[in-house]
Formats: C-alpha cells, sequence, structure tokens
C-alpha cells in the first residue's frame, strides 16, 4: 500500500546473496500449508453459500470482532507490512509518515460512512446511491469507479507479488515470476468463486491473526535488544543508518523541495480520504448483522491496525539499526526486504537455524497477505459487475438471484485473467502509481457521492455522475501527465515528457474537484419531482436502520 | 396508518430485483416524509450531526496540521524533548493516540445519545406496520 512497493519488481536481485533461496523449502511449504488449510475453508466455506446474501456478504453473520479482523486484514497489504518498514529502515522518520494517515483515514469511514451504509445499502456501494439517484446513470458510474479502483489496486499487488517471489525466494527468472503470478491470480478466484464472501472473510482473518502474531513476535525480540528503551532504539538507528539526526526528524524522503513538500501534502489528503471510498473495504460493512456491529468492527479495525503500524515503528527502526542501510539496500534498494532480514537476524543472524526459520515465517506471512488481499478486491469488482452493471443496467432489473451469482463469479474468473494478463505484462508498471491512484480515485470519485447522497438534501443525479466521472477523469490523467508517467529515468515512459503535472499524486487537485463538480452538478440541475420523497426514505433507514437488509 | 395500503404499496426501484423471498417492506413514501419530518428524528439527525460533523473537520485539521508542521516547521518538529525521542516522533503518536480515543469517544456517544433514538424511530415505524 505504499509508494515503497515501486521497485518491487526494479532489483529483482535475490536475497540468495542473505541466504533466502537455501530456505526455499521452508518458505514454500509454510506457504503451502497456509495455501491448502484456506482452501479447506473455502470450500466449507462454499457449502454454506446458498442465496446472494451469503455470496455478497458472507450472509452478515460475522460479528464486529471478526469483521474487524477480517477488515484490518483487507487492509494491511503486504507493501504496508514490507513497504512501511523498508521506508522507516532507510529513510527514518518520513517512512513514519504514511501509516497515520492511513490510520486517521479510518475515522472518516467510523464517524460518516460504515454505519448509513450498512443500514441503507444491501451488496454495493452503489446501492446507497440507487436509492434516491436514477439507478442506471448512478450504478453505471459507481460501477465504472469501483472496477477501476479494484483493478488499480489488484495489479499494484499483483505487481508487488511477482516481484516480492523473486526477491524472498530467489526466483529471479521470468518464467518463475510469471508462474508465481499466474497462482497468486489461480488461487484468489478459487477463493472468490467457491467460497464467495463467507471463504474471503475467513482468509482475511486468518491472516490478519498470522500477520499480527508474526509482527509482534518480531517487535518483542528487537524491543528485547534495546532492554525494551525506544531511544537507545532509536540513537542506534539513527547511527547505523549514517544520516544522524536527521534519520529521526521528517524531511529526508518529503523535504527536498517545495514540490516534494507539496506533493506529501497531496499524497497525505488522498490517504486519509481515500480509505471511505474503497469499495472493497465498503462491502465489509454489508458482512455484520447491524450497523451497530458494524461500528464495532471499525473500532476493531482501529485498534489492529493502529497496534500494527506501531509496531512497523520497531520493526522499521530495528531493521536500520541491526540490518543497516547497506545490506537492506543491497538486498532491494527500496527496502522492501527490511522485514525479512531483520526477522533473520533476530532469530540468530544468517546462517543459523533460528534466522532462517523467522524468515521463511515472514516470508510466507507476506505472501499470505498479498493472497487475503487480491481476493477482497476480486470479490469486491466482481460484485459490483453482477449486481450493479450487469442486474441492473444491462439486464434492466429482470434477473433472477442464481443468474446474477453466477454472473459474480464469471466476472471474478474474467477479472483474476485480465489481472494475471496485466500482471505479468505490466510488471514495469510503478506499483506505488497505482496504489496512490486507487486512492485518489477513491478519495475524488467515490468519497464525494458517498457523502452527498447520505447528508445533503439537494444532491441529484447529475452533481453524483459529474462528481463520480470528473473525479475518476482528472485523477487518472493528471497522474498521465505526471512525472510518475514520463520525464524522468524513473518514470514508467522515461523516453518521453509529456510531465506537464508537477505531483506524483492528483489528490490535492482532484479531491477539491470530485467535491466542487457534485455541488455544481446538482445546482446547475432541477431536482427530480419525487427527490424530495426519496431523500427522506434514504435518511430515515440511514439513521434508524429500518427495513435494513 | 393505513396499513393494508403500506402493505400493498409497490417495491420502490431501490429494491433491487433480485430480490430473496422475504416479507416485501412496506414501502410507502410518505410514511418516510412523515417520520423524517418528526420532532424525533429531528432529534436523532441532531445527535449525530452535531458530533459527528465538527469532530470530522476537526480531526482533519488535526491531521493535516501534522503533515504542515512536518513539511513545513522543521525547527519545531526536530526539537529534542527526551533522549533521542524529538518533537516530531510525540506529534506522531499523537495522532495515534487521538484517532484511538476519538473512535472511543464517537462509539460512547453514538451508544448514549444516537442509538436509542434510531431505536425509537424504527420501533414506532415498525409499530405502524
Amino acid at each position: 500500500m505504499s509508494t515503497r512497493t515501486t521497485a518491487l519488481h526494479a532489483t529483482a536481485h535475490q536475497l540468495a546473496a542473505t541466504g533466502a533461496s537455501e530456505h526455499r523449502t521452508l518458505i514454500i511449504s509454510l506457504f503451502s500449508v497456509f495455501v491448502a488449510a484456506t482452501l479447506g475453508i473455502t470450500v466449507w466455506a462454499g457449502r454454506q453459500t446458498k442465496d446472494a446474501t451469503d455470496f455478497y456478504a458472507g450472509g452478515r453473520s460475522f460479528t464486529g470482532f471478526q469483521n474487524g479482523l477480517a477488515i484490518s486484514g483487507d487492509y494491511m497489504s503486504a507493501a504496508s507490512f514490507l513497504g512501511i518498514a523498508g521506508a522507516i529502515s532507510l529513510y527514518g522518520y518520513d517512512g513514519f509518515l504514511y501509516s497515520i494517515g492511513f490510520l486517521v483515514a479510518w475515522l472518516v469511514a467510523l464517524l460518516l460512512v460504515a454505519e448509513p451504509l450498512r443500514n441503507s445499502g444491501r451488496f454495493t456501494m452503489a446501492d446507497v446511491l440507487a436509492h434516491r439517484l436514477r439507478q442506471r446513470p448512478v450504478r453505471t458510474a459507481a460501477g465504472t469507479s469501483t472496477i477501476v479502483v479494484s483493478i488499480f489496486y489488484l495489479l499494484a499487488q499483483m505487481v508487488g507479488a511477482g516481484a516480492l517471489v523473486a526477491l524472498l525466494l530467489g526466483a529471479t527468472g521470468e518464467g518463475s515470476r510469471r508462474w508465481i503470478i499466474g497462482l497468486v491470480g489461480l488461487v484468489m478466484v478459487l477463493y472468490v468463486t467457491i467460497g464467495g464472501m463467507k471463504g474471503t472473510t475467513w482468509v482475511q482473518i486468518v491472516k490478519a491473526v498470522l500477520l499480527i502474531a508474526g509482527t509482534l513476535l518480531i517487535t518483542i525480540l528487537v524491543l528485547n535488544k534495546f532492554d525494551w528503551n525506544l531511544s537507545t532504539l532509536l540513537g542506534r538507528a539513527a547511527e547505523s543508518s549514517g544520516k544522524g539526526k536527521a534519520f529521526l526528524e521528517p524531511g529526508l524522503q518529503y523535504g527536498k523541495d517545495g514540490t516534494s513538500k507539496l506533493n506529501f501534502v497531496s499524497l497525505g489528503l488522498a490517504l486519509v480520504l481515500g480509505t471511505a471510498g474503497l469499495p472493497h473495504i465498503l462491502i465489509r460493512f454489508y458482512t455484520v448483522p447491524t450497523a451497530r456491529a458494524a461500528r464495532k468492527s471499525v473500532n476493531w479495525a482501529i485498534g489492529i491496525i493502529g497496534a500494527f503500524y506501531l509496531m512497523t515503528i520497531a520493526l522499521g527502526f530495528g531493521a536500520a539499526a541491526l540490518v543497516g542501510p547497506k545490506a537492506i539496500t543491497a538486498s532491494n534498494e527500496s527496502g522492501n526486504t527490511a522485514a525479512p532480514l531483520l526477522a533473520q537476524e533476530v532469530g540468530g543472524g544468517a546462517g543459523s537455524t533460528g534466522g532462517a526459520v523467522l524468515l521463511a515465517v515472514i516470508s510466507a506471512v507476506a505472501f499470505a497477505t498479498i493472497l487475503a488481499v487480491v481476493a477482497g478486491l476480486t470479490l469486491a469488482s466482481s460484485a459490483s459487475f453482477a449486481h450493479d452493471l450487469w442486474a441492473n443496467v444491462i439486464r434492466k432489473g429482470k434477473t433472477n438471484e442464481k443468474e446474477e451469482i453466477l454472473t459474480a463469479k464469471v466476472a471474478a474468473v474474467v477479472i483474476g485473467a485480465v489481472s494475471i494478463v496485466l500482471g505479468i505484462y505490466a510488471h514495469k508498471l510503478n506499483a506505488a502509481a497505482l496504489v496512490a491512484l486507487a486512492f485518489a480515485v477513491a478519495a475524488s470519485a467515490n468519497l464525494p457521492t458517498i457523502l452527498y447522497s447520505l447528508f445533503w438534501k439537494r444532491f441529484t443525479t447529475r452533481g453524483a455522475l459529474w462528481s463520480i466521472y470528473g473525479g475518476l477523469v482528472s485523477s487518472v490523467t493528471l497522474v498521465i501527465l505526471s512525472p510518475v508517467v514520463s520525464g524522468n529515468p524513473k518514470a514508467l515512459f522515461p523516453g518521453m515528457s509529456f510531465d506537464y503535472f508537477p505531483l506524483g499524486n492528483p489528490g490535492l487537485v482532484s479531491i477539491p474537484l470530485g467535491f466542487a463538480l457534485g455541488w455544481l452538478g446538482s445546482l446547475l440541475s432541477q431536482p427530480a419531482p419525487d427527490q424530495r420523497q426519496k431523500y427522506a426514505e434514504l435518511e430515515v433507514r440511514s439513521l434508524t436502520g429500518y427495513g435494513a437488509h | 396508518m393505513d396499513s393494508e395500503e403500506a402493505v400493498e404499496a409497490a417495491p420502490t426501484a431501490s429494491q433491487g430485483p433480485a430480490e430473496p423471498v422475504r416479507p416485501a417492506i412496506p414501502v410507502q413514501p410518505e410514511r418516510f416524509t412523515q417520520a423524517q419530518e418528526s420532532p424525533e428524528f429531528g432529534d436523532l439527525r441532531r445527535a449525530h450531526r452535531s458530533f459527528a460533523f465538527p469532530l470530522t473537520v476537526a480531526f482533519i485539521a488535526w491531521y493535516l496540521l501534522y503533515v504542515l508542521l512536518s513539511n513545513y516547521a522543521a525547527g519545531f518538529m526536530d526539537a529534542t524533548v527526551v533522549g533521542n525521542i524529538n518533537v516530531a516522533l510525540v506529534f506522531g503518536l499523537a495522532q495515534f493516540l487521538t484517532t484511538f480515543l476519538i473512535a472511543w469517544w464517537y462509539s460512547r456517544h453514538a451508544a448514549a445519545k444516537i442509538d436509542p433514538k434510531a431505536e425509537a424511530v424504527r420501533a414506532s415505524m415498525e409499530a405502524a406496520e
């Protein structure tokens, strides 16, 4: 989930130098156990999946705590585990800035979105909009942005998965990278088509528990080495980084010049406003029986995700202090392998059994993390395709539940196939740009419409369409015109230069634009004659839970 | 209320086509308008909005303040608090703390002030069915 995935692929220099490939068998065995166990759970969940509510919303039968774990599993991607720890280990304090935006963002979901969404929707984000706006155009728009956001996010994870394999297994060949991407795609499609939301949720719960346990173990081992004194740990990290006090201060990464500072503000805005518009997060609120359980699940998620990000401080600075920047960049220049390297170090060092076991465990956890996240994304996008675009727009509501679920399964297979192909051929794409784009699109295209629909009486269909399409087009266009895509050696097309927009993240422009267009489009159109009644229905349902599904 | 009409009323467009077999929720537009205009619902809306809206503005401002200080107030953020711990780290950890506190505070408010009102309005609507 962080820009640190950027060069996951760039330096597919094996961890072999540090001993990972020797432990390949152990890593693969642990990972196979995870895949076998989760597929078992998936088959079991599939047997209990009877109708659309089971398939899309896990029968709405999960508790707040279970869903809180699943939300955490959906949200903490490999990039935030490996990426943030890596960024801290190389850039010190600036790596930590990321996690704060990712966490604070949950308050938007808690205070404004989770409960009304649970009360008034059924399966997708568009359900809420369709209550009061013209159903077919808004479902088309919301379905499109859901699929765009999910595909970008999915692609970033696939690119990351391929690179991670190269890094952790020492499989540097093009062939093995393709095989792994294909395998990840296949397993995620199996999770979704067989297990539906029930299966996917349990996969995320298992993954969240493993990730937290693994991170906690390493954190304890690190802190123990420094007598549980944070100041000592920081001092040693600063010393070992070669950058001294500056390592503990903001600015090493984002403080270069005025543009990079502005870019950081833009990124910060996209992070804090993007989460509550991410489709795969929003549909998780439908898996619990009531709005109160939705609130409880966000509270658990805030606690779990917050604790996790706090531990990444120990991981990142611990890696800087104990492994050192030289060994970290030798393995991967963006620091993505800092956490596994640290695990090896605190386990007893390279060549020791303890080190080998811990390295294997942490690597397997990282794989599990990728699988769970891509499954959630595939489910969100195929659900939106089947429920919004197919059933309500293309078939105009003349379909039955069986056909809709079948469509969702076919869509999951197609989306899986598309992301396997894209993941294989687009591995030169910048994963950071993809994830940042997903957050920026979610914040610019989805969040304004969700908030206006729930809370603004005067909002109209035209406002929604302007906001969704305007936010979508502006954020994608600005990224294409940014230095991420062209104009410098690190860009996607280094040979060309059409980088007219100076910021890597479009949020600073596209988010206010999305809100402004929603407002303007509404004021420039006549509310439908039944607008007042429709809004009354949505508002009453969303606040009271009356007639909730 | 004229419950017969309510039961017979056609489901609205917003109820998806693949509605599982369940008793149709009686949807009669005026009911929602009436409920929305009731003083009880006004209280409920106020209990949510007057708490959630200002608090959202506040925590986003507090977060942006942190982002801006990290960017543009190096002297302040780099000052030592104790040992190797500087203001920037304390400020960052404070963001975690405030996030936890706001989540707890909102949930307490919701349980005490919002949930009972929501249940009362819902119960009165269900009773009228």
